[in-house]
């Protein structure tokens, strides 16, 4: 929309809610607002609604109440306008087997109406792209787990979707396959793609999401980018000192400082628990030289999304 | 970004390449699988039989509109009822054409022309191959081609319906019991190896098998094929394939609409 003048969110929801019979709330009040282009990752354990939350953008699962605006079009009264305008990689692979790697893109590009010479084009971009040109003709039995679940970005691709969904698109690749497919996304964001992504990896979620949205129980829990979200994290920053010598006088030192909530001698490593973050680390130095001791390291732990999450919760996240 | 606007019959079209670009691959299994049984059935009871002087010659002309329906529907019904119990059931791999900018009824509706058309090959590859196993059929004619093709695809189209409903409503673990409980009595009490107006001498049974919708399928094929000998009521035939059709493609469609949104 060139010449716009404010841009539309990518995605919206208003007090979303879904039902499955009897009686299990799997989204419970979502207000979500995903901007054009960002990253966006929804985190919370299995069974927390993120998968009935993308189910519901992508058009695949009935809305109970509550209404979701994605791509500019509404998921109940315009699925196939939203369709035309969304690419989905399932959770599980579910490529068609009855055709080859190549025609698995076509097909998929002819059912969103791209003209074949178009899409045979495009295909055989994207399989250059993904690393799987070598591919082309394959059978896909004939595909790995990880070969597979970029077979599926790809043909989430083929139609040149505005927005990417994308349900825990790594779970069961193996480590390489990961790093793999988070350059591909990063890759994808660079692009100015709007993507959104589920997860109940803190790791994938703090390195790749612009913004993330913390979801338990059907529930939005919190909603910021990481480091934010993790700065809202309770409970005191842990730095350890380590000097050349040992500690112990220092520890009773550093406990009288302003922002310490507790401090212990162990050899030469000192465990400060900080209320201050990595402020307090100077006077943790000078406390020590002070003594004769200089300092060989330093490290920082900082609250994390997981220590959020439990706040939040009571519970772990995998 | 491509034309945002895809018309609905331009989805229909290549929802349906697929299916046609899948079906030729598969053409000799598929055949193998639903020709096979009556074309066996032709070879003993058309072709062995009278031939040991068992059977009279004239049992021919019974048969053949028999197994020509029993391969229609036969077929008709599995093509789409197996892959959707898979796909529904197993490998979610119909996923992709859910997805496809168009109600998800079209999805459903494209699979019952796909299965039609199979009907009507399978159909089209046991008739000449029947007709020369069993050497001349008293009374066979194709005078009636209209009739023919009408009944047909109507059957065509009522047992692929039937089959949307059976391949949504059946679990992937209960396809074995759908040929026995569902499959089985339809073929035995389907006419196809008798004449509907051969059960005469069965009053109950012959308006007990009215509920079968095979029964329309052999007794138009005998309509269509060999008039001169004794058939159901053409009008009667026809209204009940339309009302099977329709019934089904209804229930079909609601059955599929339920698996396919959660």
């Amino acid at each position: 929309m060139a010449g716009a003048i404010h841009i539309m969110p990518a995605i919206e929801t208003h007090a979303l809610r879904k039902v499955y019979p009897p009686n299990v709330v799997a989204v419970d009040s979502l207000d979500l607002a995903v901007e054009e282009g960002e990253l966006f990752g929804m985190l919370g354990p299995n069974g927390a609604g993120k998968t009935t939350t993308i189910g519901i953008l992508t058009t695949r699962v009935r809305v109970t109440s509550g209404e979701a605006i994605v791509a500019g079009a509404n998921v109940t009264g315009q699925a196939p306008v939203v369709r035309r305008r969304i690419g989905v990689v399932p959770q599980r692979p579910n490529p068609d087997r009855g055709l080859n790697v190549v025609e698995n893109l076509v097909f998929h590009a002819s059912y969103f109406g791209v003209p074949r010479s178009l899409a045979v084009k495009r295909a055989d971009e994207l399989l250059e792209r993904l690393g799987l040109a070598d591919k082309r003709d394959a059978k896909v039995e004939a595909l790995s787990g990880g070969q597979q679940q970029r077979l599926m970005i790809a043909r989430a691709l083929t139609h040149d979707p505005r927005v990417v969904f994308l349900d825990e698109p790594t779970v069961g690749l193996d480590p390489q396959a990961r790093l793999g497919l988070w350059e591909i996304l990063r890759e994808l964001h660079a692009q100015g793609r709007t993507i959104v992504m589920t997860t109940h990896y803190m790791e994938e979620a703090d390195q790749l999401c612009d913004r993330l949205a913390i979801i338990d129980r059907g529930k939005l829990l919190a909603l910021d980018t990481p480091s934010r979200l993790k700065a809202q994290a309770p409970g005191d920053t842990l730095v350890d000192v380590t000097f050349d010598g040992d500690t112990e006088p220092v520890a009773g030192a550093a406990r009288a400082l302003e922002g310490v909530s507790n401090a212990e001698a162990r050899g030469p490593l000192l465990r400060v628990f900080s209320r201050r973050g990595g402020e307090i680390i100077p006077a943790l130095i000078d406390a020590g030289e002070a003594r004769g001791l200089t300092v060989r390291d330093i490290h920082l732990s900082r609250p994390s999304l997981e220590t959020l999450f439990i706040s939040l919760t009571g519970r772990k996240l995998t | 970004m491509t034309d945002d606007h895809v018309p609905p019959s331009r989805v229909f079209g290549a929802i349906l390449l697929r299916d046609v670009t899948v079906a030729r691959r598969e053409l000799p299994y598929f055949l193998l699988r639903t020709t096979l049984q009556p074309l066996l059935f032709v070879i003993i009871f058309g072709f062995v039989l009278p031939k040991m002087g068992m059977i009279p010659r004239e049992y021919t002309a019974t048969v053949l509109p028999g197994v020509l329906a029993l391969s229609l529907t036969l077929s008709a019904v599995q093509s789409v009822c197996l892959p959707m119990v898979q796909d529904f059931g197993v490998t979610n791999e119909i996923e992709d054409r859910l997805l496809a900018p168009a109600p998800i009824e079209l999805v459903a509706i494209e699979k019952v022309v796909a299965g039609t058309l199979q009907g009507v090959i399978a159909a089209l590859v046991v008739l000449p191959l029947a007709r020369v196993i069993m050497g001349p059929i008293p009374g066979l004619s194709f005078g009636n081609a209209g009739m023919l093709v009408l009944v047909t695809v109507l059957s065509g189209a009522a047992f692929a319906a039937i089959g949307l409903f059976l391949g949504t409503a059946i679990a992937p673990q209960h396809i074995g019991l759908m040929f026995s409980v569902i499959l089985g009595p339809m073929i035995m009490f389907g006419c196809t190896y008798y004449p509907w107006a051969g059960l005469n001498v069965v009053p109950a049974m012959k308006y007990l098998v009215l509920v079968n919708p095979l029964v329309y399928v052999s007794e138009g094929m005998r309509a269509a094929l060999t008039p001169s000998m004794p058939h159901m009521n053409v009008s009667v035939m026809l209204v009940a394939l339309i009302v099977t059709a329709a019934l089904f493609l209804v229930l079909g469609l609601k059955a599929f609409d339920k698996r396919a949104m959660k």
